[in-house]
C-alpha cells in the first residue's frame, strides 16, 4: 500500500500508468453517455484527444506542483486543452460541454485511486483533493479559453460592423454621400471622419454629403467631431453639406449653442445633392421629346 | 545652399514640395517665391503639398505667408494636395490657415485660380 | 511602466528637428500606430523640438518605447537648459506667441497627445514630456 505522499507528489501519474486502458475506456463512455452532443464528435476523435490528454496529464503531473498551473510543467497539456476548447467552442459546444471533457474524468480517475489505497481513508481523501484540485483548475482553463475566444469574436465582428456602417457612396461625378446611421460615439465618429476624407481624395471628389437623417440624437461631442471633419475636408479642398437635420436635432444644436459657423445644411439629402450639382456647375435636365 | 524648384506654368507658378523641410529651407522658398512673383508678374501660385505627410504650425505660417506676400503682389495662392491625416492634425492643432484657398488637385488648383483672375 | 527601447537625439540645429521627425515617424510606424496617430505624434514632436531649439536655445529628446500590454506607447521627453517659461500656463494658451512670430505650439502640441506634462521655470530650463499610446 502506497505511502501517504508529499504535497507536490501525487498518485496521478502511477495511476494513469497502471490503469490507462480501462481508464481511457470508462472515461469515453462517461463523455457519450452524459453529453447532448455526443453525435457531433467522432468517438474515435473522442479516444484519440482522451488519450491524448491522459498521456500529457501524466507527464505534467509527475513532479508538477497542482497548485499552480501556471509551472512549465503543465505548459503542454494547458496548451492542448487550450486547442480543444476552441475547436469545440467554434463547433457550437458550450463552455459547460467543453469542460466536462476534463471533470468527467473525475469519476474513473478516483474509482482507480480508491482502488489503489484501499482501506487507507486518510490517503484516499488526501489523493482525491489532490486530483480534484488538479482537475477543476484543468476545467475552469478550458472556460477561461472559451471566453477569451468568444470576446475576440465579438471584437472583431465590431470592427467589421463599423466597417459596414460608415459607407461611402458617390452619388454623383465629384459627389460623395455618407449616410451615417445609428447612435455617434466617439470611436465610430473618428472612423467616420478619417474614411470620408480617404475616400475624398481617391475618387477626387469635392463634394461631400454628411446625411445625419438615421442618428437619433447630436450632443456637443458629436457636433465638434463633425465639425473637425468639415474643417479637414476644407483644408484638402472640398466642400462638406450636412443634410437630415430634422427639427428635434436642431433645436439640440440651438440648446447647446453650437456654431454651425459657415458649414452649409439642408433638410434633405436630396436638397444637398441638388447644392452640391449647383456648385459644380451641373444641371439636370429633361430629354428632348419627353413628355412631363 | 538649396532651393526647391519653382517652375513657371504660362501666368502661374508651381511650387511642388517633395523633401522634409527644415526651417532655412522653408524661408528660402518664401523668398525666391516672392522674387519670381515680382520678376515674372505671375498671377498665381500653386503650391503641391500631396508629398508632404507633416505640416507644422511653422510650416503651416510659412503657407499663409506666402498667401499674404503673394497678395500684396497681385497674385493669388492655392495649396493642393493636402493628406487627410495632414488636415485631421492640422484641424486638432487648432492652425486655422485663414486666407489659404485649397484644392484637390494641381488641375483644379488651377481651375481655382483662373475663376479667381477673373474676378479680379 | 517597462521601457523597453531608447535613444537621445540633440536638438542643436534644425536639420536636428527634421531628424527628429523622420526618427519619431520611423519607431511609430514600428509601433503600428495608425497613420493619423502617427502624422499627430510627428507633429507634435516638431514643435516641441522646434521650441526646445528657438526658444530653449539648443537641448535635446529622448525616444522610448513603452510596454503594458496589450498597448504600446511612444514617450518623448525634451530637455533643454534655456531661459525657462516664466507663465506655463499662458504658454499653453491657444495662440501664444513670444512676439516675433515663432508660436510656442505647446498648447497645439498637447492636444495632439494623449499625455503631456511640462516643468519649466526662468533659469531653470523647460522639460516636456510627450505619450502617444497605440
Amino acid at each position: 500500500m502506497p505511502s501517504a505522499s508529499s504535497a507536490t507528489t501525487n498518485l496521478i501519474p502511477s495511476v494513469i500508468a497502471k490503469h490507462r486502458d480501462a481508464l481511457l475506456d470508462d472515461w469515453v463512455r462517461e463523455q457519450l453517455g452524459a453529453s447532448s452532443r455526443s453525435g457531433s464528435i467522432k468517438e474515435s476523435d473522442l479516444r484519440r484527444q482522451c488519450a491524448e490528454f491522459l498521456k500529457l496529464l501524466r507527464e505534467a503531473s509527475d513532479g508538477g506542483d497542482p497548485s499552480n498551473l501556471d509551472g512549465d510543467r503543465w505548459q503542454s497539456l494547458k496548451e492542448m486543452l487550450g486547442n480543444i476548447s476552441r475547436t469545440r467552442g467554434a463547433q457550437g459546444f458550450t463552455p459547460t460541454e467543453t469542460a466536462t471533457f476534463v471533470f468527467s474524468l473525475k469519476k474513473p480517475l478516483f474509482t482507480r485511486l480508491l482502488r489503489e489505497l484501499g482501506g487507507n481513508a486518510e490517503a484516499v481523501a488526501e489523493e482525491t483533493w489532490k486530483a480534484t484540485e488538479i482537475l477543476d483548475a484543468l476545467g475552469l482553463y478550458t472556460t477561461e479559453v472559451f471566453q477569451k475566444a468568444r470576446d475576440s469574436l465579438i471584437a472583431r465582428q465590431q470592427e467589421e460592423m463599423l466597417e459596414l456602417s460608415t459607407p461611402v457612396v458617390k452619388v454623383w461625378d465629384g459627389i460623395l454621400a455618407l449616410p451615417m446611421i445609428g447612435t455617434l460615439d466617439s470611436t465610430r465618429t473618428q472612423v467616420v471622419m478619417e474614411t470620408l476624407l480617404q475616400s475624398i481624395v481617391e475618387t477626387g471628389s469635392q463634394i461631400a454629403i454628411i446625411d445625419i437623417t438615421g442618428v437619433p440624437t447630436v450632443d456637443t461631442l458629436i457636433a465638434q467631431h463633425l465639425l473637425k471633419t468639415v474643417s479637414a475636408a476644407k483644408l484638402m479642398g472640398a466642400d462638406c453639406i450636412i443634410s437630415g437635420i430634422r427639427p428635434q436635432i436642431a433645436q439640440t444644436i440651438v440648446h447647446l449653442g453650437i456654431d454651425l459657423g459657415s458649414v452649409t445644411t439642408r433638410a434633405t439629402l436630396a436638397d444637398a445633392l441638388k447644392e452640391g450639382l449647383r456648385r459644380l456647375g451641373t444641371e439636370l435636365r429633361a430629354l428632348p421629346g419627353r413628355e412631363a | 545652399m538649396e532651393h526647391i524648384p519653382i517652375l513657371r506654368m504660362g501666368a502661374f507658378l508651381l511650387v511642388t514640395i517633395q523633401v522634409d523641410m527644415h526651417d532655412q529651407l522653408a524661408m528660402t522658398l518664401q523668398d525666391d517665391l516672392t522674387e519670381r512673383i515680382r520678376k515674372t508678374g505671375a498671377r498665381g501660385v500653386l503650391i503641391d503639398i500631396s508629398s508632404v505627410d507633416v505640416v507644422d504650425s511653422f510650416i503651416g505660417r510659412m503657407l499663409a505667408g506666402i498667401a499674404t506676400m503673394s497678395r500684396l503682389l497681385n497674385a493669388e495662392t492655392v495649396v493642393v494636395g493636402m493628406q487627410p491625416a495632414v488636415a485631421i492634425t492640422l484641424v486638432e492643432l487648432g492652425l486655422p490657415l485663414q486666407g489659404i484657398c485649397t484644392a484637390l488637385d494641381v488641375e483644379r488648383g488651377m481651375d481655382k485660380l483662373r475663376a479667381a483672375i477673373a474676378r479680379a | 511602466m517597462p521601457v523597453v527601447r531608447n535613444e537621445t537625439l540633440p536638438i542643436r540645429t534644425s536639420a536636428d528637428v527634421v531628424a527628429v521627425r523622420q526618427k519619431v515617424r520611423a519607431w511609430a510606424t514600428e509601433l503600428r500606430f495608425s497613420l493619423v496617430d502617427q502624422t499627430k505624434l510627428v507633429t507634435a514632436a516638431s514643435e516641441l523640438a522646434r521650441n526646445a531649439l528657438e526658444h530653449g536655445k539648443g537641448g535635446e529628446v529622448r525616444l522610448e518605447i513603452l510596454e503594458e500590454p496589450p498597448r504600446r506607447g511612444l514617450r518623448l521627453v525634451f530637455e533643454d537648459r534655456g531661459p525657462g517659461i516664466t507663465d506655463v500656463e499662458l504658454a499653453l494658451k491657444e495662440g501664444y506667441t513670444t512676439g516675433n512670430g515663432l508660436g510656442l505650439g505647446l498648447g497645439g502640441a498637447r492636444r495632439l497627445v494623449n499625455e503631456f506634462d511640462i516643468e519649466s521655470s526662468p533659469g531653470q530650463g523647460t522639460r516636456v514630456v510627450a505619450v502617444r499610446w497605440t
